[in-house]
């Protein structure tokens, strides 16, 4: 098991008229090699719990357990825990700092207290990962780059310290639709690479839908299902219940079936639905 | 996010918070003069009995209200010692080696440390009560006057209120970069003075980029709305000085005017120390 969460809650400035409850016993366990997409309207939570798996929230309330490290522990072991868990957080270009594209991206391998070279090979494998020529941008400013160049030296930034678990939140938020899918991609080609476990925060169902094996519905500070987006995207209550958008893949299939076109599948991707499609057509 | 709460603004909806905020300026500029005026320790109590009836009808817990002193106890603590190691006078109470302290020294702490607090007491029931936003109106109203000597009045508020509006952002966006770099392994708060300051770069230098971003896009929005600060604005929030805010104004002047008037011609705290004495 890679994370375990019991019973997670969480009061933002609590005792003072400010208070806000924004976990209410989340439960909640990932496994090795999952790719989990995190859906659910703006406030219900999401951001607070990824924030919880990095220990960047102090524990309140529950417990938390990534990779053997219990976060309920008095001091755990943080160095290692941020190691092993990457965050992305929401446009994370805005995190960029240093002189060089190189310098900025070896600052977490730096405070991981790497060996130098081990850093440099690190720096320029992580740069060539997120799809940028080293050569060509090591030693540039990172304030000079376009903005989708500045994400992926940002996601860089993470990567060159090798989590085994990658965070990511909002990952495609401001981007255009190519960049989107090119991020997407970059995603996916890191899971299989270097980060067997992602888990992401995203808005965009078809994305969702596409590349997620599981999906967990916030709503109101409790994970309200944690299945597969097939469950999740045909259960009319549920996304009603707690408004959330379908994918367009499945809303083409409700549309169809309200014009009396019932396939015998339920496909959420879209090499499903032509597949359905075309046996429907055959059969 | 919602903990990043800026100033000290206590919303608990009562009277006090409802009062134009330009009384309440003006109510705590007449008290830091009264409070200047005063020289014995009856009129200091009585004004401390003012201010907490006061938080108590803002419905500021004592607790929330006495917290602001701690921002002070410093100085307080280093004007009082000093007072009361440096003051000559006539009655030598303590002699000890080369350390002289006579009963004026001693006194002249006291009267300073509790000069000091009710300086800082008063005028924190005004930031508990009011928004900043509010008061930047109050001053801009205020102020007004001086547009008459073409004073930038309004220019002046708006800068006010903007910085004012950022700090928030600032504040937010502080700690957004912040937790970043913590999942990229920072830590702020280990190793000496050199090691924290440089620890802080990573953190400093987009917060920098992003204010400098957001203050240029600030500054295209409104010239796409074709602002301007000469032209005769209106307000969304209209101040209006109501009935209860001529009670509270006169409330405040009657406890005012009483200090002045026991300080000139009654002295009745004298009457009430010579009762006890």
């Amino acid at each position: 098991m890679s994370i375990e969460i019991k019973d997670l809650s969480y009061v933002y400035s609590p005792g003072t008229p400010y208070a806000a409850a924004a976990l209410n016993g989340v439960t909640l366990t990932v496994n090795e090699g999952d790719f989990v997409a995190i859906i659910g309207k703006t406030g219900s939570g999401k951001s607070t719990f990824i924030q919880h798996l990095n220990a960047l929230i102090r524990l309140q309330s529950g417990s938390v357990k990534v990779c053997d490290i219990d976060l309920t522990e008095k001091k755990p072991d943080l160095k290692k825990l941020r190691g092993t868990v990457g965050m992305v957080m929401q446009y994370p270009e805005y995190q960029l700092f240093d002189e060089t594209v190189a310098k900025d991206v070896s600052y977490g391998p730096k405070n991981l207290g790497l060996s130098e070279g081990e850093i440099k090979g690190r720096v320029r494998e992580a740069i060539e990962l997120v799809g940028l020529s080293y050569d060509e941008v090591a030693d540039r400013s990172p304030f000079e780059l376009s903005g989708g160049q500045k994400r992926r030296v940002a996601i860089a930034g993470v990567i060159a310290m090798k989590p085994r678990i990658l965070v990511l939140d909002e990952p495609t938020a401001g981007l255009d639709p190519r960049g989107k899918k090119e991020i997407l991609a970059l995603v996916k080609k890191l899971k299989e690479t270097s980060s067997p476990t992602v888990l992401i925060i995203s808005h965009d169902m078809d994305a969702v839908a596409e590349n997620a094996d599981k999906v967990a519905l916030f709503s109101e500070g409790k994970v309200e299902a944690f299945a597969s987006p097939r469950e999740i995207f045909y259960d009319d209550g549920l996304l009603s219940r707690t408004e959330m958008d379908r994918p367009a893949v499945v809303k083409v299939v409700k549309e169809m079936e309200k014009r009396g076109v019932v396939l015998a599948e339920r496909p959420v991707t879209r090499a499903e639905f032509i597949a359905a499609v075309k046996r429907w057509r055959n059969g | 996010m919602g903990n990043v709460v800026f100033g000290q603004y206590y919303p608990s909806g009562s009277v006090v918070h409802r009062l134009d905020a330009r009384m309440k300026l003006l109510a705590v500029i007449l008290y830091i003069v009264t409070v200047f005026f005063i020289t014995d320790y009856v009129m200091y109590a009585a004004l401390f009995l003012f201010v907490i009836a006061v938080a108590l009808i803002s419905k500021i817990p004592l607790k929330v209200l006495f917290r602001t002193v701690r921002t002070i106890v410093f100085l307080v603590l280093v004007t009082s010692i000093i007072n009361l190691f440096f003051t000559q006078g006539d009655t030598l109470w303590v002699h000890w080696h080369f350390i002289k302290i006579y009963k004026e020294g001693v006194e002249r702490a006291i009267k300073l440390a509790l000069r000091l607090i009710l300086l800082m007491l008063f005028p924190s029931i005004l930031t508990l009560t009011t928004t900043p936003m509010e008061l930047t109106d109050a001053l801009e109203s205020l102020m007004s006057p001086l547009k008459l000597i073409k004073v930038p009045v309004h220019a002046i508020a708006l800068i006010m209120s903007i910085a004012l509006r950022m700090i928030p952002i600032l504040m937010e966006e502080t700690n957004k970069i912040m937790l970043a770099q913590k999942a990229r392994g920072a830590s702020f708060d280990t190793g000496g003075a050199l090691k924290k300051a440089k620890a802080m770069i990573p953190v400093l230098v987009p917060l920098f980029v992003g204010a400098f971003r957001r203050a240029d896009e600030l500054a295209l929005a409104m010239d796409a709305r074709c602002y301007s600060s000469v032209a005769n604005r209106t307000k969304y929030k209209v101040m209006r000085f109501a009935l209860r805010d001529l009670f509270a104004a006169l409330f405040c002047l009657a406890v005012f005017a009483l200090v002045f008037l026991n300080k000139y011609l009654w002295a009745f705290d004298e009457m009430i120390l010579a009762l006890f004495g």
